[in-house]
């Protein structure tokens, strides 16, 4: 007899691997799934239903670019039927009025907008895409719907300098929070971590910029900031565990404890055409491997921080070290961390560098890992 | 931000702010993008009767009629002002 897990809280929704920019920090992975692949409507409003029952109370709707799903509107409907809240993470690309409106309409409760630049020229380099001009349209249509708005900027050395003229651009397009993340090494990221890396001097500003914005705007703006951690010596409490609060399904219906943890070896995802989520979540291999504390390996087994960091990301000791089951080296008790830490010594990365995500055609590009 | 006046305000919660049943929780919830609120004891009651159309002090009779038991004169007047200062009732 097992105890079940508690249940999940939220549910990332990869609606589709297909986006018109081609951000070489993305951290989808390298084999991006085809369109023709992907889940249809009906399949994504069964999934909700189940994962209401299961738990979920939030959604993000994502991708890839969930608007190029001409579908969207029925998946929105089929979360807000289940009771879950909707945000769709978006690029901006394709938002127009009508779409909007027809989203609000279907249930949709909030959007959250990237951004790769406070300036529109380095933005549209850094997507590898004119789309900064769409991003300026969307904050506004979704300001005017009376929608929250959060921005998200995905951090690099290409862009960390701009972390004044980022909050300045969230304040200008009305936006209740802004998500200054820094990039984590997973899928294109982890294929260009040269070119991203930042300098630990770019990294400390970067940080003085944030605090001074905090302390000015007093809540106002609410200011997230996802540290870098591969500077601090501290490993990240990895999707707040194993199989432990979120769930993400991917574009062809894989179920996975994080996005990131298709690349892990010996993990046998199943898919949600195949099994009920309840059992995925709460009996299934893929979310079981590293749940709770039993697995892991010393030092994390007798440190008085496990239940706090539990043991950091499966994906990055993998990525790192070649074994998912080692203490992430991101954390300064890891036998790993010197290893780590000599990458962030690189010489500085140049964008021109960056492998631009897209689809493969031919074959996959060489990974770092 | 100066505290509201409990005879004019008349509470309702934000667009962006829903008040569910949790059910597989056994619990009420504040959701709202990128955070959930788990509400504890009677805060539900008080939520459910930020509609917009009560003032706070009404709010307050209602609960003391309801709940003549419970300390609503110490814990309501403080908990909208929370929630007023979060945001989730405007």
């Amino acid at each position: 007899m097992t105890i079940a897990p508690p249940p999940p809280w939220g549910l990332l929704a990869e609606l589709t691997h297909a986006c018109p920019l081609h951000c070489g920090y993305c951290s989808n992975p390298l084999e991006l799934t085809r369109r023709s692949r992907e889940l249809t409507a009906e399949h994504w409003v069964n999934v909700f239903r189940q994962a209401a029952e299961l738990g979920v109370l939030q959604t993000h709707l994502s991708g890839g670019e969930p608007l190029l799903r001409k579908d969207l509107e029925a998946i929105v409907t089929g979360a807000e039927e289940s009771g879950i809240y909707t945000q769709l993470v978006t690029s901006g690309s394709g938002l127009t009025a009508d779409r909007l409106r027809s989203l609000t309409g279907a249930g949709l409760r909030s959007v959250q907008l990237s951004v790769q630049h406070a300036d529109p020229a380095a933005s549209d380099r850094i997507a590898g895409s004119r789309a900064f001009a769409a991003k300026e349209i969307a904050a506004a249509l979704v300001t005017d719907a009376g929608l929250p708005l959060g921005v998200n900027a995905v951090l690099h050395r290409h862009n960390l300098d701009a972390v004044d003229g980022l909050v300045e651009l969230a304040l200008r397009w009305g936006a209740d929070r802004i998500e200054l993340a820094n990039t984590q090494f997973y899928g294109w990221g982890l294929l260009n971590r040269e070119a991203l890396m930042p300098g630990r001097d770019q990294l400390a500003r970067a940080v003085e910029s944030v605090n001074r914005w905090r302390d000015q705007l007093d809540g106002s703006l609410e200011i997230v900031w996802v540290a870098p951690d591969y500077f601090d010596g501290v490993a990240k409490p990895c999707m707040g565990g194993w199989g432990a609060v979120s769930l993400t399904v991917t574009p062809d219906g894989t179920a996975l404890p994080c996005p990131a943890a298709a690349t892990l070896p010996g993990l046998d995802p199943v898919n949600i055409k195949d099994h009920p989520l309840r059992w995925i979540w709460e009996e299934s291999k893929a979310f079981n491997l590293y749940r709770g504390t039993d697995w892991m390996p010393s030092p994390c087994r007798s440190c008085e921080r496990r239940d706090q960091d539990f043991g950091g990301c499966r994906c990055q000791a993998f990525a790192l070290t070649g074994d998912a089951t080692r203490t992430d080296p991101a954390c300064s008790l890891s036998p790993d961390h010197t290893a780590l830490t000599a990458l962030t010594h690189s010489a500085p990365g140049e964008l021109t560098d960056l492998v631009p995500r897209r689809p493969t055609t031919g074959p996959r590009p060489a990974s770092h890992a | 931000m100066t505290a509201a006046d409990p005879d004019r305000w008349c509470p309702r919660t934000a667009p962006a702010v829903l008040l569910r049943h949790d059910r597989a929780r056994g619990s009420h919830v504040l959701l709202m993008p990128e955070r959930v609120v788990v509400l504890t004891g009677s805060a539900r009651h008080v939520v459910e009767l930020c509609d917009g159309t009560r003032t706070v002090t009404r709010i307050t009779e209602e609960l003391r009629a309801r709940f003549p038991e419970a300390p609503v004169d110490a814990e309501v007047g403080p908990f909208v002002e929370r929630m007023r200062k979060e945001g989730w009732i405007r």
